[in-house]
């Protein structure tokens, strides 16, 4: 009797664990149905926002002299389906000046968050391997020019370099770098002590090749989304002193200027010279930002099993 | 050829409180040796000083009385006690097993290695299954001594005397020097013909 109800127990104990590993692999298979949707869905969202941010940039160029024209019998037109941005005080197509201004902050954005990531690899890596020295001196740059506010540092480098297109690329060129140069100076330390690569040049891979085949593969996408993680902030801060005045010359039709001009109107009822670039800005910005976000997950083999 | 311990002493700090000091010992290519002490002394500091990959505070490791080579492939391989962390998590196998050169093809079979996982991250292979890679890729030809610090522990007994059966086999028919660590008395037993004296003041009391 005693033995049957034993046996019993185990039988039930069986049933229960066998009942946990479904329910278990159920979860597991449903994990991974999400997982390759969320790769499927980034990369739709890279390729998406790569198509956005072109055909800003082109028609931008496109549309960069109709930009320019003042048209009297047209002026401050609410938006419209020939204007659908509607028209400023001197009769502009707010669409065009808009897309044109886009296209100036995204242009200006690579080449800032270019040479700005393109120092910081420099830097990241010269602090890495070139001894202790080196290392302590790029830190303390790095820790310096982070504790001073962005936008303050950049006003100041802008107006120091005379304002205008040359001064904001500057700027925004030396006041990003510092994360990224901090990040990639961490990678080079860990990946230099880590097991390995150790192993690898005693399997008798010389510097060199150690470089190209075990570290790189690590920096690139670090670098890359670093890069283009840098953009949003690169354009934001371009808008943001070109709206104080300490950036692009007014007649240019950057997106900063063009907000910063609404200003004067918004109250008049103007409601369009603010919405609809602010929000043309905010898109890119985001886009820029799920793009890179989106290209992280798409560069790093381990978030397939995450 | 011989590999010498000559006046080993080593200490993390570089100064004072040495983990161990004044180890003399000579192993022959042809013999099978154990490290014995207990977690903690020293065993797999010992290894990376064999191998190469730290240098001794005091004292010299000599291959036929010549220091070791500081560039190329390393005739003293180690293979270490966690496979996980010896291969690049970012490269496919194929390319990490052709770190040292190409392996050859008998190799790869003896150790059970499937032509299917070439193509596959170190994150999408078993514990067992990266430690062969991790020993196939230290048997190239120019191999001397091999030094296996703990390679087996985490593997089930199958795998354990599958790996075990190759690699001693392999090891005396190219009459390679091996140095094993590991406190399994059992596998030491068969594996193993001395023991090297290190740790003797320990092991006595």
């Amino acid at each position: 009797m005693e033995n049957v109800r034993n046996h019993r127990k185990e039988i039930r104990g069986q049933g229960l664990e066998c009942g946990k590993n479904l329910q278990c692999r159920q979860n597991l298979e449903f994990g991974l149905r999400i997982r390759l949707n969320q790769r499927q869905k980034a990369r739709i969202l890279l390729i998406f926002s790569v198509i956005f941010l072109t055909v800003t940039v082109i028609l931008g160029i496109c549309f960069h002299d109709a930009a320019m024209v003042t048209d009297f019998s047209r002026k401050n037109l609410a938006p419209c389906l020939s204007y659908p941005f509607g028209t400023d005080w001197l009769g502009r197509n707010m669409f065009c000046r808009t897309l044109t201004g886009l296209s100036t902050s995204i242009l200006i954005g690579i080449l800032a968050a270019g040479f700005s990531a393109i120092m910081a690899l420099i830097l990241g890596i010269c602090a890495a391997t070139l001894g202790k020295t080196a290392d302590s001196g790029i830190t303390f740059v790095i820790d310096m020019v982070m504790g001073i506010p962005h936008v303050l540092l950049l006003i100041l480098i802008s107006y120091a370099m005379g304002k205008g297109l040359k001064g904001v690329i500057v700027g925004v060129a030396l006041t990003h770098w510092t994360s990224l140069a901090r990040l990639i100076r961490g990678e080079v330390l860990q990946l230099r002590e880590s097991e390995y690569i150790q192993i690898a040049a005693k399997l008798g891979c010389s510097k060199w090749q150690i470089a190209r085949k075990h570290m790189l593969p690590h920096l690139f996408p670090q670098f890359v989304v670093g890069l283009v993680l840098l953009f949003p902030h690169a354009i934001l801060h371009e808008s943001s002193i070109t709206f104080l005045g300490f950036g692009l010359s007014t007649e240019q039709p950057a997106i900063g200027i063009i907000l910063s001009e609404s200003m004067r109107y918004l109250i008049m009822g103007k409601w369009w010279l603010a919405v609809f670039p602010g929000l043309m800005l905010v898109l890119t910005v985001v886009l820029f930002e799920k793009g890179g976000t989106a290209l992280r997950q798409i560069l790093d083999p381990g978030s397939v099993h995450k | 050829m011989i590999l010498e311990a000559k006046d080993i002493s080593f200490s993390y700090s570089g100064k004072g409180g040495e983990l161990f000091s004044n180890i003399n010992f000579k192993v022959e290519n042809n013999e099978r040796v154990w490290i014995p002490g207990p977690s903690g002394y020293g065993k797999t500091t010992l290894c990376k000083i064999l191998a190469g990959y730290l240098k001794p505070c005091k004292g010299q490791v000599l291959l036929d009385g010549k220091p070791l080579p500081n560039k190329g492939y390393c005739p003293v391989q180690m293979i270490w006690q966690h496979p996980e962390k010896a291969v690049n998590p970012r490269l496919k196998m194929e390319k990490i097993l052709s770190d040292g050169g190409t392996v050859e093809e008998r190799i790869i079979e003896g150790l059970g290695i499937e032509e299917d996982w070439m193509n596959r991250y170190p994150q999408e292979l078993s514990g067992g299954e990266l430690q062969r890679f991790c020993i196939a890729r230290a048997l190239r030809k120019e191999t001397r001594f091999l030094i296996a610090d703990e390679i087996s522990t985490m593997l089930d007994l199958i795998t354990q005397s599958q790996i075990w059966n190759f690699l001693l086999e392999e090891v005396k028919r190219r009459e390679i020097g091996l140095i094993v660590v590991s406190h399994s008395n059992t596998l030491l037993e068969q594996v193993a013909e001395r023991k090297l004296p290190f740790m003797a003041e320990i092991d006595a009391a």
